[in-house]
């Protein structure tokens, strides 16, 4: 064992997290608002909105993500005349906005999914009563509908959180130097490939390790729980890796 | 028009001689509503002047949630007219042919006059009791949320919840859910109260302290509409009672005399049933 190259890996490898961070930071917060259209889309009863809302989600869930990065990245490359002339061809020149739009893409689709069982989960009930004490649509949706479909959908979404830090590593296939990226570049200079991967392997669980602590935190702050008053301590689920 | 100038103060010298004329607080008439082809309500008519109590009587299906939810438009009705604390409320035809109120404005107002009380509780689970009773006032109303904190206070204490104001509704039983939504609903000072079968969901050692809860309100002269089964609040605490058969009213008048002299056979065996 050769603890000092380790060491050396880890600490090279680090310097690819705050990309890492970065980009499952935007996309997931561009994709969450993408997907709250796409589900709002989706729950509107209207067909001229569910209808794309549904294609849309069909094509981006029914597709490989990486796939959906090449096409991004590569395909319109071959439109360059065109974006050129529309003033794009800047953000689709740049691996880090392909990269941030194809995953906040991807992530809208799933998380729309998401959002729509929360939101059809909840209780007419309580529709009904905001409807009854005289609160128009929007204001009921603000007030009731989403911060329950939130609660609601919140372990779900977590996995979703999961899922898109671990799909950050795909950002490497088109030249982003984020930690799978970084973790490549060195084997193709040390050849030592067990150890690096290893090393990035584990920056990753620990990021997921971090990332479901702290939407299990967020779950319990949100939760109807006993008085607000003296608040118990949260007691923290041994949750598997999620799939 | 020539008169139009003195008819204010005629007015205001007719209250002084003559006696007070009612306040209507809740008129409906010629009632029509289906769901798909079955007609529900085949023309009621109801009216409910300031302090009148009206229980509102019949079996299962009979169309007493519709009729109730009519009157603050959970439901629409297909033709005929309600008017709330003197407002006719105005509807509008959608480019699919259904009704629905045409001013939203006007809506929110008759929702605010109207409060209901829902067999279910409906209670707002992600707020707790106190939230719950301030979320209208603040949100729909906009008053100062000092004020609607205090009040809300006032009212829960009233009805026996001032302790659990902190708690979440999951945690309180069903007749404590009950009187947090009474107070939610007193919240947005309503002229009327309508309660939907408030004690139905309710174990039977839990439906009397709901009970007194709503003869208390009866008894400070309160406007309401009570959709119930409990004929010893119909009989002894409302002022009037409605009783509806297959969409209609079967009869009404007023509850002490119906329930001492039914006029029709089915009411009389509506009661029979009820005390067997
Ligand atoms: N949203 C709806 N869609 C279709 N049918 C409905 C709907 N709401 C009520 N109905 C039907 O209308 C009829 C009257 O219902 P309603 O709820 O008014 O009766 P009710 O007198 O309140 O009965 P209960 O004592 O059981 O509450 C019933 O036959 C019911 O099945
Ligand atoms: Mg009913």
């Amino acid at each position: 064992m050769d603890l000092s190259f380790l060491q050396a890996t880890l600490l090279t490898l680090l310097g690819g997290l705050p990309l890492t961070l970065n980009l499952t930071a935007c996309s997931v917060l561009l994709g969450g608002a993408g997907a709250l259209v796409l589900a709002l889309m989706r729950t509107s009863g209207l067909v001229l909105l569910s209808g794309p809302a549904r294609a849309y989600v069909f094509v981006f869930r029914g597709t490989p993500l990486l796939i959906q990065l090449f096409m991004v990245y590569y395909g319109l490359g071959q439109f360059r005349p065109a974006l050129q002339e529309l003033g794009l061809w800047s953000f689709f020149r740049d691996p880090y906005y392909c990269a941030v739009l194809a995953m906040a893409m991807n992530t809208a689709a799933y998380a729309s999914e998401i959002i729509r069982g929360g939101v059809a989960s909840v209780p007419p009930g309580a529709l009904e009563a905001a409807s009854a004490c005289g609160m128009r649509p929007l204001m009921r949706l603000r007030r009731i509908v989403l911060p329950l479909a939130i609660r609601q959908a919140l372990p779900a979404y977590g996995n979703e959180l999961v899922l898109m830090a671990k799909a950050t590593s795909l950002a490497s296939t088109i030249t982003l130097m984020e930690v799978t990226g970084l973790a490549g570049k060195m084997i193709a200079q040390t050849y030592r490939a067990v150890e690096i991967f290893a090393c990035a392997g584990l920056i990753y669980l620990l990021l997921t390790f971090f990332l479901t602590r702290a939407v299990l935190l967020l779950e319990w702050r949100l939760s109807p729980r006993r008085p607000r008053r003296q608040p118990a301590p949260p007691t923290i689920r041994i949750t598997g890796e999620p799939a | 028009m020539t008169a139009t100038h003195p008819l204010p103060l005629q007015a205001a010298a007719r209250q002084r001689t003559e006696p007070q004329r009612p306040v209507e607080k809740i008129a409906v008439l010629d009632l029509h509503k289906s769901f798909g082809s079955i007609e529900v309500l085949k023309g009621i008519s109801l009216k409910a002047n300031q302090g009148d109590v009206i229980a509102i009587l019949g079996s299962s299906g009979s169309g007493k949630s519709t009729l109730l939810r009519c009157v603050n438009f959970l439901e629409t009705p297909d033709s005929g007219d309600v008017v709330v604390c003197g407002e006719h409320v105005r509807m509008r035809r959608r480019r699919d042919g259904r009704r629905v109120p045409a001013d939203p404005a006007q809506l929110t107002r008759v929702r605010t006059r109207a409060s209901m009380v829902f067999q279910s509780f409906n209670l707002w689970p992600h707020m707790t009791i106190l939230e719950n009773v301030i979320e209208a006032p603040v949100h729909v109303q906009r008053r100062p949320r000092k004020d609607c904190i205090e009040e809300a206070e006032a009212l829960l204490d009233r009805v026996g919840l001032a302790a659990k104001r902190h708690e979440y509704p999951a945690v309180l039983s069903g007749g404590q859910q009950q009187r947090a939504a009474i107070a939610r609903a007193l919240a947005s000072h309503p002229e009327v109260l309508l309660f939907d079968e408030p004690t139905s969901a309710l174990d039977p050692e839990l439906v009397g302290e709901v009970l007194k809860v709503m003869r208390s309100l009866a008894e400070e002269g309160r406007t309401m509409l009570v959709v119930t089964h409990e004929m010893g609040f119909a009989r002894h605490v409302s002022t009037r009672s409605l009783f509806l058969h297959q969409g209609r009213v079967e009869e009404e008048g007023p509850s002490a005399e119906m329930f001492a002299h039914p006029r029709t056979d089915r009411f009389r065996q509506f009661i029979q049933r009820a005390q067997s």
